[in-house]
């Protein structure tokens, strides 16, 4: 695959966590995507936001935890992920409360980032 | 009777219909991405407050946990486990989930 | 399909992979590993605990590009190989690992 030509992939994540499978299934074809070497990015714009919210305790519900697995993001070499401020904001969240080191943008920032991409993948 | 709502407040429009349907005196119950709303900070957190006043607000307590926002419910807001679910639903002659 | 081990049933997928995590110990490792015709060696135990604690952390099981990097960060570069892991287990760390440590396939494994 190193022979091929790198494209720049975002991964661009809108959904909370749980209520739906999306926030699982995004996470899942990063990691496997991840096996080509591209350039990486992933954005977390709307209830998409949620899906980083720290201290996950998913006993109850009684489905896998899979928060822990965005740590795990940096050993497969991605590590560029955007946040929504306006997100943030509307939901009386911080980057404080991100389980991953994350950087905050506007919806204007992260559109101009979207034009920079040769693949939006949208969850 | 009992409302259920279960669609996070800002994708879809179900709790905002909910409040304006729900007549005093009557309950509401937030499950799976309805939880969001009874957080602090929250967008809804205002109108959820405002609705206080006629409508009892329960939250189903593993559905905040399992989004890490078991410490951020909203005062006034009564955290249920699933027996608690149950028990509302057998308290109440009526239920209407507001898919 | 299953193991049978001292009175107790291990249910595996139809490729072998044990289905409760929780149920995994060293025993049954042993014979996970008989059936992939492995001869458990300090090397290769060392592997497994890595790759369980690894699991405990993330929730995954890693890649093996990932693991290689990770083991030779933890265990030093003569480890962190991939000639290195082949031999203890030649049909893939990824897989044959992961299978002997009790862990789900690695996601993106073929």
């Amino acid at each position: 695959m190193s022979e091929g030509q790198i494209k720049k992939f975002m991964y661009l994540n809108r959904k909370a966590p749980h209520g739906t499978i999306y926030a699982l299934e995004s996470l899942e074809v990063v990691l496997i995507a991840a096996a080509f070497d591209q350039d990486v990015s992933l954005a977390f714009m709307d209830d998409g936001v949620y899906q980083l919210k720290k201290g996950f305790n998913t006993k109850g519900i009684e489905v896998k935890n899979f928060q822990p697995t965005y740590r795990a993001l940096d050993d497969y070499d991605i590590n560029k992920l955007y946040v929504e401020k306006e997100a943030l904001e509307a939901r009386g969240l911080g980057a404080e409360d991100m389980c991953v080191p994350v950087e905050v943008l506007s919806r204007a920032e992260i559109g101009k980032l979207m034009e920079t991409q040769d693949v939006i993948l949208s969850f | 009777m009992l409302h259920i709502v279960n669609k996070s407040p800002l994708e879809r429009n179900s709790l905002d219909t909910c409040l304006a349907t729900a007549q005093p005196g009557g309950a509401l119950l937030l499950i799976e991405d309805g939880v969001y709303a009874a957080t602090a900070g929250h967008a809804a957190a205002g109108k959820l407050s405002a609705a206080m006043d006629k409508l009892k607000v329960y939250a189903l307590k593993p559905d905040l946990e399992a989004r890490g926002m078991a410490e951020r419910a909203l005062e006034g807001v009564t955290l249920v486990d699933y027996g608690g679910f149950v028990d509302l639903v057998t308290e109440h002659a009526t239920c209407q989930s507001w898919l | 399909m299953a193991i049978e081990l001292n009175g107790k049933t291990y249910e595996t997928d139809e490729e072998g992979y044990l289905t409760d995590i929780n149920e995994w110990n060293e025993d049954v490792a042993k014979i996970l590993a008989q059936n992939e015709n492995i001869d458990m060696t300090e090397q290769h135990w060392e592997v497994i605990e890595f790759l369980r604690e690894y699991y405990n952390e993330f929730q995954i099981a890693p890649a093996v590009r990932v693991l290689t990097k990770a083991i030779g960060k933890k265990l030093g570069p003569e480890k962190g190989n991939s000639q290195y892991l082949y031999e203890l287990f030649p049909y893939g760390p990824g897989k044959q690992a992961c299978k002997i440590a009790g862990l789900p396939k690695p996601t993106g494994c073929i």
